[in-house]
């Protein structure tokens, strides 16, 4: 039997990785930067410290790659939060059950009237998101609610707690498009050490999912570390490979990536490893020369002026006037956030500026009956 | 001069509408190509709320539309598909796209064949946009298709004709028309292909992510003119050896 992520992560070693990822001198990254078909070893280099005076070099690829596989385009969306209930202690989220904050569910009324407020601001794909909490917020809630949010998109994604493979099934009937799942960090220690209570803490289900996310046949798979909780080269590593892996088992399968940084929230916690602007540019382009086809997104938590440079470079989709808090459309704009956004212009105002820097905004790019 | 089902089209040049910066830069380039067909993805367009931008325009320039399936990963999809294009566009012309691999976008060769039966069966004009075997080709061809689209290269490569010598065979054994479609990088690509005796090429990638669209459009278009010229009237025959013009021997002649 073909063994599972999980497996291949336990025989490697995350001491190893670090020192790897460091270790690549100028020629090898030159080498990598020639290459169109790269490896791990590749991709290492080009996120290592001896590839930083050649980001220029690196960036000019990245927007070629991009542009020739996804034209002049930026997909739009945006966040729909159904509840910020959570059965899960991560020391560094505002949705954290111990966080004393107003929790809420939405009702159906009032999810139907989030989507009409987003459906007016020209919205077509979201991505719903909720806390975890799988007895009140699990399959018989998006068995109810799915359907009524499906009517007005054009494509759903969903982030939500990791499920079993016969669930995904059910939800790609229910019209699941894309599931993201993100794996915060590959580090076992440091997982443990965020992670505290709940499902969540439990590192192989998590580890697994985009595992069974492949076998249940949903179209897109959506990947992502949380930068900030451990050393981001060896965590990108570990991504890069879980990648490679999942699109040589599950070929049927589209991926995307997210690159969230830690915010400050309600929380608070100091960021350990924080990640800087030039070395989240040198990742997303290194992660684009590795795989041209991958969907990378980047959200509202980055400032207006660092995305509009980085995503005409190798950006595919992003969101626009999102609310981070259930009912934060329509229903009660004055809830608690689940992290602060940075970038709060518009849908309308982020087409137009789009528009002026010379790329198509796409609202729509799917239907309903594909991929079920 | 094109025949596509019993339709005559001056233009060997069919264009994909993706990956344009607006719908302002699509119509120049589509203009400036001088195609009279453009194939646009069913999945791009926003019937249900009419807030589509390229259709209108499309429209209005006078190009006759090819809808198609792209997006799909089986039969069943792309034959939903055709009947939502043939039902909203008023089209029964249909580019049929079968790709379950969404990195290279390879056409499943399994899934096209049996859709195009069905569809041909539901009165559709089916252009199936296939691997480059000579084979499938001919089994397509069978089951009714109108033309064989085979691949030069993977789509988006602009890596030329990757296929050459399965297109050679593919344009000997063909009762139909074949359009070179998918990894067309460059002008000289479609003219080769032309050459080569292909009937016609689509091209999408190479003038959407050229640095100047518009610019890039007419080089395919005058491409293409080159290309029809040179298949009506024969390449000259190849050869490993040196043959002079004036003959060193012509003089015993006058002898």
């Amino acid at each position: 039997m073909t063994q599972g992520f999980y497996e291949l992560w336990q025989q490697q070693s995350w001491e190893h990785q670090l020192l790897q990822s460091r270790s690549y001198s100028l020629a090898q990254v030159k080498q990598a930067l020639g290459k169109t078909r790269l490896t791990l070893q590749d991709f290492q280099a080009l996120i290592s410290p001896a590839a930083e005076p050649l980001l220029p070099e690196l960036a000019a690829k990245a927007q070629q790659r991009t542009r020739q596989r996804f034209g002049r385009t930026q997909q739009l969306f945006a966040p729909l939060y159904l509840s910020n209930l959570c059965a899960n202690e991560c020391s560094y989220c505002g949705f954290s059950m111990s966080q004393k904050v107003k929790r809420r569910v939405l009702t159906a009324e009032e999810i139907e009237k989030e989507c009409l407020a987003l459906r007016q601001s020209g919205i077509d794909q979201v991505l719903i998101v909720t806390g975890e909490h799988e007895r009140k917020v699990g399959m018989s809630y998006f068995r109810q609610m799915l359907p009524l949010i499906r009517r007005h998109f054009s494509s759903l994604m969903l982030e939500v707690q990791p499920l079993s493979e016969a669930h995904y099934l059910e939800l790609r009937q229910l019209g699941v498009d894309a599931v993201m799942v993100y794996q915060e960090t590959y580090q076992q220690s440091a997982y443990q050490r965020y992670h505290l209570k709940g499902q969540k803490s439990d590192m192989s289900w998590r580890l697994g999912c985009p595992d069974r996310l492949g076998k249940a046949g949903i179209d897109k798979i959506g990947l992502g570390v949380l930068f900030g909780l451990a050393d981001w080269r060896t965590d990108a590593s570990f991504l890069a490979m879980h990648l490679l892996y999942l699109q040589q088992q599950y070929w049927q399968s589209r991926y995307s990536l997210s690159v969230p940084r830690i915010r400050p929230c309600s929380g608070g916690i100091e960021v350990p490893y924080p990640l800087s602007d030039k070395h989240l540019v040198q990742l997303v382009c290194a992660f684009r020369l590795l795989s041209p086809s991958l969907e990378i997104s980047l959200s509202t938590r980055e400032r207006a002026e660092l995305r509009d440079q980085l995503v005409p470079i190798a950006i595919t989709s992003s969101s626009a006037g999102s609310s981070t808090r259930p009912g934060g459309y329509a229903v009660d704009p004055e809830a608690l956030e689940q992290f602060s956004i940075d970038d709060s212009r518009s849908p309308a105002l982020y087409r137009q500026h789009l528009q002026q820097l010379g790329m198509a905004p796409v609202l729509k790019d799917w239907e309903p009956y594909l991929g079920r | 001069m094109l025949n596509l089902a019993g339709v005559q089209l001056e233009s060997p040049l069919l264009l994909g509408t993706g990956k344009f910066a607006s719908a302002a830069q699509l119509m120049a380039a589509v203009t400036a190509s001088g195609t009279e067909l453009v194939t646009l993805a069913m999945k791009r367009l926003d019937l249900q709320h009419q807030s589509d931008d390229i259709l209108t325009p499309l429209q209005q320039l006078g190009v006759r539309l090819l809808p198609n399936t792209s997006g799909a990963k089986t039969a069943s999809e792309a034959i939903f598909a055709a009947e939502l294009a043939r039902e909203a566009l008023g089209t029964h012309w249909l580019k049929l796209e079968i790709h379950p691999d969404p990195r290279y976008l390879l056409p499943d060769p399994i899934e096209t064949l049996q859709a195009a039966h069905e569809l041909v069966k539901r009165g559709f004009v089916v252009l199936p946009y296939c691997p480059a075997d000579p084979v499938l080709c001919k089994r397509l061809e069978e089951a009714g298709c109108a033309a064989v689209m085979p691949l030069g290269a993977p789509i988006g490569s602009n890596q030329g004709l990757q296929t050459l010598a399965m297109l050679e065979i593919i344009i000997e054994q063909a009762t139909v028309p074949v359009i070179i479609d998918a990894g067309l990088g460059a002008p000289s690509h479609a003219c080769q292909a032309l050459e080569l005796g292909a009937s016609a090429v689509l091209v999408n990638t190479a003038i959407a992510s050229a640095a100047d669209p518009v610019a890039m459009a007419t080089g395919f278009r005058l491409a293409c003119q080159a290309g029809v010229h040179a298949r009506r009237s024969g390449l000259a025959a190849t050869s490993s050896q040196a043959h002079a013009s004036s003959p060193l021997t012509h003089f015993l002649e006058t002898l």
